[in-house]
């Protein structure tokens, strides 16, 4: 049996991380690949597409239901779904109340204890929300956890800055464990020079650009169908996109500990690629009517 | 008036005019409700009708009858060779930790703290472990430093692994000094899953890396396990029974010779306790013994799929059948017969029971307390005829329900038990009150139901008889032992006690009741 290996996928809120990642896992499992879905994400919508689902019922959902997390079995919060991917969403608290991060805390222990890391696994993705928050948003990236991570990206200036962010948070586990940067998954926002761009960051952060997924709206076609594309439709071309990706993820070697950029390259990199304009310093903290006078001044 | 030539306790100096005149003062200040209303508010607390509301409770527990996590998690570290015990978290939680076994072990307890505040909490603890780690091996010399932690670190998701591998590496303790660690959220689980998660860590640290050329049965030993254990007679008792059989052992985690130092003068940090060498070793026994095998799960787990030792199925080892079961699998296990000597003392047992049945038999106790240990109990009171009635545990699992079920269907004394897992004292109060057991039998918490039961009427009295953890308001009575023929005896001997010093409370009227108030019971 091959080496179970667990990924984390993390990205700006929005960007498509769970879409991305349900389609890849279909990829995954359409080419033999045993697959676990864990959603991290107190919204749990990382597997609808897996198990033609809503919501699938959460973790915390059902502890709270059942007065405590010891009062749960494995099977009541594992779904299977398309190509037998094993899914389970953490769950978490109402927007505004509680700790989401515990909740993830809660769950992954859960999962450990109860066995659901079995052996027939090749893969396990976890589906985190947006940032690097807090510690709970950590915990997939522990030690024995995760060991690579895919940064979900497109070419847009905050979804790079929370690439960044991510990269940081990911130096301060790797130079304690062994989690290690995967690879950029480029989601196109057909933003101009939008893959170069891409590369240019995954270079400085000295990663790679795994692979660049291409904007189509057989994605969206398929998401109302509660289905990824794989399954809604093999043929497409946006299918391939993702079989090129799960095949790039197979075979990927090049794990690194990320170099994060500074603010001031960063947004020279922006620079360069037209998305940020230079900063005219010389009319920072003036009124209008200081800009007006020295208008006339000169 | 408190004069220094007479200086008068608590009880009687708040009896005196003076005194009660303030009382009567604060009563007025604070609004309180009239006796009449207060008496009648009590007395609906004692009715059927209050006890279906009391069970329809949902979100709120009153007297737990349980601990949290790190309280466990402590203990633990405490049995180990010049062992620190650290916490990770809040220093208010530790000070409680300390205190709690102080008032119980009426011992100077070290526990230490690394004090996080709200910028920790903001921020992460890692500043603190790294700080704390430092102090404190420079501080305590100590041999290994067990971490565990409180729930602020445990909300905020401190990567404890991470914290105890950045201090190594940027020098703030030596690479190789000996942190075993483990996460102990005191929001799951209570101190038994503490004590069993810090135990399981210490065997990890030790043994997960290093099991290479080991194998069960080289070093010809046995290991025992004895969960969350606060009868320092308990650990005495059973390393006496191996020396007696002559059966090489590893007590692994010994607390009980810091639980219990001399008076030298000076003040002992460190006494007694397994040894690192030992723990490394301990993987080479021919088995491990785990005295509470109900709620050790984690540990189970690590030292079956670990060490590969096939752990004998054993029930806590009180009473006379567990214990028979107890030292025959030892016996099987490690070819020593059992002496003389302990057959003799189990018949001393039996025969202590035949002379104290008439007192015991069909008497009704209800019971509280932790999971092994109630089982244990009531396993012993059905020997010896006693009706267990209500059975409270606060942290019992499915295991011990379903095993408790098996063991009280199987006596005729058990048809009017009634277990109530996951239920509390005030749960229990209510079940004093409207289904009155003769005794209730557990820890000092108990008594606040002796004192309701007695306020509606002397005839509604229940008595506690004090078996269990904490008992704050006795002295030394954590040095007796419940475990084994003579912790059978022990028990026995409490019970039996307490049946007669009730029957003589009750018998004592001069010229009404002294009837029965017989010199020889």
């Amino acid at each position: 049996m091959a080496k179970l290996r667990q990924a984390a996928i993390y990205g700006k809120g929005g960007i498509g991380k769970s879409t991305t990642t349900q389609n890849l896992v279909a990829a995954l499992a359409e080419a033999g690949q045993k697959v676990m879905i864990v959603g991290c994400d107190p919204k749990a919508d990382s597997t609808r597409l897996i198990l033609h689902s809503k919501a699938q019922t959460t973790v915390m959902h059902l502890a709270a239901e059942a007065g405590s997390v010891e009062d749960l079995e494995l099977e009541d919060v594992m779904a299977v779904g398309y190509g037998g991917v094993k899914c389970v969403e953490s769950g978490g608290p109402e927007p505004g109340v509680g700790c989401a991060g515990r909740g993830v805390i809660t769950a992954i222990n859960f999962l450990e204890e109860e066995g659901a890391y079995d052996e027939d696994l090749n893969f396990v993705f976890y589906d985190v929300l947006g940032d690097v928050v807090c510690g709970g948003f950590a915990m997939p990236i522990r030690e024995n956890k995760a060991q690579e991570i895919y940064i979900v990206v497109s070419g847009e200036m905050m979804a790079m800055y929370a690439a960044n962010n991510i990269a940081k948070g990911i130096v301060k586990y790797a130079n304690s464990g062994s989690v290690r940067l995967a690879g950029l998954i480029c989601n196109s926002r057909k933003t101009d020079r939008e893959d170069e761009l891409i590369e240019a960051l995954a270079a400085k952060l000295g990663t790679q650009m795994i692979h660049f997924v291409p904007r189509d709206n057989v994605v969206q076609h398929a998401e109302i169908r509660r289905m990824t594309v794989i399954e809604y439709d093999p043929k497409a071309k946006q299918a391939d996109e993702y079989r090129a990706l799960a095949k790039k993820i197979i075979e990927n070697k090049k794990f690194v500990i990320p170099k994060p950029l500074e603010m001031e390259e960063l947004e020279e990199l922006l620079m360069e690629f037209g998305i940020m304009e230079v900063e005219d310093t010389s009319i920072i903290g003036k009124t209008a009517a200081e800009l007006a006078a020295e208008a006339v001044a000169a | 008036m408190q004069t220094v030539e007479n200086i008068k306790p608590c009880f009687p100096l708040f009896n005196e005019d003076e005194y009660q005149a303030v009382l009567e003062k604060k009563r007025t200040y604070e609004e309180r409700v009239s006796p009449e209303k207060a008496a009648e508010v009590f007395e609906w607390t004692t009715t059927k009708e209050y006890q279906d509301l009391n069970f329809a409770r949902q979100a709120l527990t009153i007297n737990a009858a349980k601990a949290c996590q790190p309280l466990g998690g402590a203990l633990c570290g405490l049995g180990f060779e010049k062992t620190m015990v650290y916490i990770h978290g809040s220093q208010g939680c530790v000070a409680y930790f300390r205190t709690y076994f102080n008032r119980h072990f009426k011992e100077p307890i070290a526990f230490i703290a690394d004090s996080m505040t709200e910028d920790a909490a903001v921020f992460g603890g890692q500043k603190n472990v790294h700080e704390g780690l430092q102090n404190a091996t420079k501080l305590y010399d100590a041999k290994m430093i067990a971490v565990c932690t409180t729930c602020i670190a445990e909300v905020i998701g401190d990567d404890l692994g991470a914290f105890i591998g950045n201090a190594r590496k940027e020098g703030y303790v030596d690479k190789d000094f000996p942190i075993p660690y483990a996460n102990t959220p005191s929001f799951v689980g209570s101190h038994i899953t503490g004590w069993d998660n810090m135990f399981e860590g210490i065997m990890r640290y030790f043994t997960l890396n290093e099991m290479e050329g080991k194998a069960p049965g080289q070093n010809g030993k046995i290991n025992i396990v004895p969960g969350f254990e606060t009868y320092l007679g308990n650990y005495r008792v059973i390393k006496r029974y191996m020396k007696e059989m002559g059966v090489d052992y590893t007590y692994l985690c010994d607390p009980d010779e810091v639980l219990d130092t001399p008076a030298t003068g000076e003040y002992e940090m460190y006494a007694g306790g397994t040894t690192i060498e030992e723990v490394k070793d301990a993987p080479n026994a021919i088995t491990t013994f785990m005295l509470q095998s109900t709620t050790l799960e984690k540990t189970k787990k690590y030292i079956e799929g670990t060490w590969n030792h096939e752990i004998p199925k054993l029930s806590i080892p009180m009473g006379v059948e567990w214990t028979d079961e107890f030292l025959l699998k030892v016996s099987e296990a490690t070819g020593k017969a059992i002496p003389a000597s302990i057959t003799k003392e189990r018949g001393r047992l039996i025969d202590m029971m035949t002379d104290s049945h008439q007192w015991l038999h069909g008497k009704k106790m209800a019971v509280f307390g932790d999971p092994d240990f109630v089982m244990g109990l009531v396993k012993f009171m059905l020997e010896l005829g006693i009706e267990p009635t209500h059975i409270v545990c606060n942290n019992s699992n499915k295991r011990w329900e379903k095993a408790m079920k098996k063991m009280l269907e199987d006596s005729p004394y058990g048809i009017h038990a009634k277990l109530y897992p996951g239920c509390d004292l005030w749960h229990l109060r209510s079940l004093c009150f409207t289904d009155k057991p003769d005794f209730i039998v557990g820890s000092s918490y108990g008594k606040f139901i002796q004192r309701d039961t007695l306020y509606k009427g002397p005839e509604f009295e229940v008595p506690l008889i004090r078996l269990g953890f904490p008992i704050f308001d006795r002295h030394h009575l954590h040095r007796m032992t419940t475990l084994g023929y003579e912790g059978g005896m022990y028990i026995l001997t409490t019970l039996t006690n307490a049946v007669l010093e009730r029957l003589d409370d009750q018998t004592k009227m001069l010229g009404k009741t002294d009837y029965n108030f017989d010199l020889v019971r």
